[in-house]
């Protein structure tokens, strides 16, 4: 039951986008989130269409899988474009009997949505090339300016990697200890609400337990190899920024540009 | 009470990219009142066929009965099941987590629906069976107590659900050579004196050759040799390649020999080795004769 459920979405294969840089890769998802929300037209949203797909092909990550992030977002995105048609004032373009749908009303719920959609995707971009390690390798690295305001960038970053190391631990534990008190007749299946939460007892005090003495463990062993973390520490792999790192940051950029000047140049509402 | 495996298969997170095939074709009867020993490598699939025996992994081909009924079946009692085939898990202690001693024994006979005398009355002979004294420790907390007395509580845990057929996987792991001995010993009590079904995991030949009666030895998902223990351990080989080796008397049986000592071919444990060493040392007339 616990076994399918993989961590994260990291999804392992290799694509010139496996191989950027974390770091760069997060500073591009940001980007491209800018990009989305500064997009005012619909031009611009085909221009961010095409260039996703581009980058999703380039990524050698199935289109299925990359579709599988907006599951879980399809009700917010209907009642977002709902949302939008029917609570909108402008110039009407047909009514159903109280209900007046308006030119801006379509406008704003197609944009909405579209803005929705590609920020999941280009996050998930993200996180379906780059292994969770990885990433908090590069939010580290990111933060670590921030080490001058006291900013515990390597402690968090620390503190990341452990919780993502030890998640798949404690789901083999949880299995282990819930099949132990099933052989002692336990039942989390039936009962009310108030009966499930009462048989989850036997399974939560163990696994605290083990967490604890976990972290003991672990603290010790980090302590007795004389771990300290911060300053003048090497690293296994260090991150390096290659030419394609500075090329996809240039196609990035151009991006941007794209956008703004379509924003400038194409009259709103040419295509809607 | 039987255990019978009929072609049971099991395969892991099938359909996915992480599919594996931890039992294959696994044919196998276990009957009453025997101290089966099961033997095999690491990831050899014992402890995955440990779980078929009481319901808590399905097979994926296959039929398990217990007592000529399929426990997979439709309308099957697994709470019933899991009472008369009790299941001790490897680091049991870790599944401790009442506030004392007695409640935690309790939980099982509890989920059973007891009455409360009756639960008590359990609790007391659980304890006695494990060696712990009531009087001094049912309203201590668990996790006050030694790693050894622990597991016991564990044990009795399971114990007090008064099972027919005790299935332990490697009840002995981590604990010290006294712990150990206590643990074996009161597996025994339970076998000879409760006439209880015992299929105990282990990676200690000694263990095995002094207690089982019939030993079964997997390998990458199949049974390899199963047979009384004393037939098991002429396969020397298989045992080899099974990443399990012989018991220490046998060894020192192969030394003694190479030195030109004639001894039989049946001796397996230490005690035995002992016994026929003395023996031939006094035929041969003490130490006068050396």
């Amino acid at each position: 039951m616990l076994n399918n459920i993989t961590l994260g979405q990291y999804y392992p294969v290799d694509s010139p986008i496996h191989r950027l840089d974390p770091r760069m890769k997060i500073i591009l998802t940001l980007l491209m989130i800018v990009g989305v929300f500064i997009c005012q037209n619909f031009s611009g949203y085909i221009l961010i269409l095409l260039f996703t797909v581009a980058a999703s092909r380039l990524s050698h990550v199935p289109f299925k899988v990359m579709m599988k992030g907006l599951k879980p977002l399809r009700f917010i995105l209907v009642f977002t474009f709902l949302l939008n048609l029917f609570f909108s004032t402008g110039t009407e373009l047909f009514h159903v009997g109280p209900v007046v749908i308006t030119r801006e009303g379509l406008r704003q719920a197609i944009h909405y949505s579209l803005r929705l959609v590609f920020l999941v995707i280009s996050t998930s971009l993200m996180t379906l090339t780059t292994s969770p390690i990885a990433l908090s390798d590069g939010l580290e690295q990111l933060f670590s300016p921030l080490k001058v305001f006291h900013f515990p960038a390597h402690e968090l970053a620390m503190m990341m990697s452990i919780a993502l190391r030890f998640i798949p631990t404690l789901m083999e534990e949880t299995d282990k200890i819930m099949k132990a008190q099933k052989a002692r007749g336990a039942d989390f299946e039936s009962g009310n609400l108030l009966a499930r939460a009462k048989a989850m007892v036997p399974l939560l005090v163990p696994l605290f337990v083990s967490s604890f003495r976990r972290a003991g463990d672990l603290a010790m062993a980090m302590e007795s190899r004389c771990y300290h973390g911060g300053e003048h520490r090497t690293r296994l792999r260090v991150l390096k920024i290659t030419g394609n790192d500075w090329l996809a940051l240039g196609i990035m950029i151009l991006l941007l540009v794209l956008i703004v000047l379509l924003n400038i140049f194409v009259p709103k509402g040419l295509i809607l | 009470m039987s255990i019978e495996l009929k072609h049971v298969s099991y395969v892991y997170s099938a359909g996915s990219a992480f599919e594996r095939r931890a039992l294959n074709d696994i044919c196998l009867t276990i009957e009453d009142g025997e101290y089966v020993a099961l033997c095999g490598h690491t990831g050899c699939g014992k402890s995955t066929l440990v779980q078929h025996l009481n319901g808590l992994l399905q097979p994926t081909e296959g039929q398990v009965l217990v007592d000529g009924k399929d426990i997979n079946a439709e309308g099957v009692d697994r709470k019933r099941l899991r009472q008369k085939v009790g299941l001790v898990f490897q680091y049991p202690e870790y599944q401790l987590f009442e506030e004392t001693v007695e409640k935690d024994i309790a939980f099982g006979p509890r989920n059973m629906g007891l009455p409360e005398k009756e639960i008590h009355e359990r609790v007391r002979r659980a304890m006695d069976h494990v060696h712990m004294s009531y009087e001094k420790y049912a309203q201590s907390s668990p996790f006050d107590l030694s790693g050894g007395q622990m597991r016991r509580v564990a044990i009795a845990g399971v114990l007090a659900m008064e099972p027919s057929v005790l299935v332990l996987d490697e009840p002995t792991a981590g604990l010290d050579p006294r712990g150990r001995d206590r643990i074996l010993r009161i597996i025994q009590e339970l076998h000879e004196e409760k006439n209880v079904t015992i299929i105990m995991v282990s990676h200690s030949m000694d263990d095995v050759a002094r207690l089982a009666s019939r030993m079964i030895v997997m390998m990458d998902g199949t049974i390899a040799a199963s047979g009384p223990c004393r037939e098991v351990f002429q396969k020397r080989d298989l045992l080899e390649q099974a990443g399990l080796g012989v018991p220490a008397a046998v060894k020192l049986c192969l030394k003694l020999r190479e030195q030109g000592l004639q001894l039989p071919e049946d001796l397996y444990t230490a005690e035995e080795l002992h016994d026929h060493l003395l023996k031939l040392f006094k035929e041969k007339g003490g130490l006068k004769g050396c």
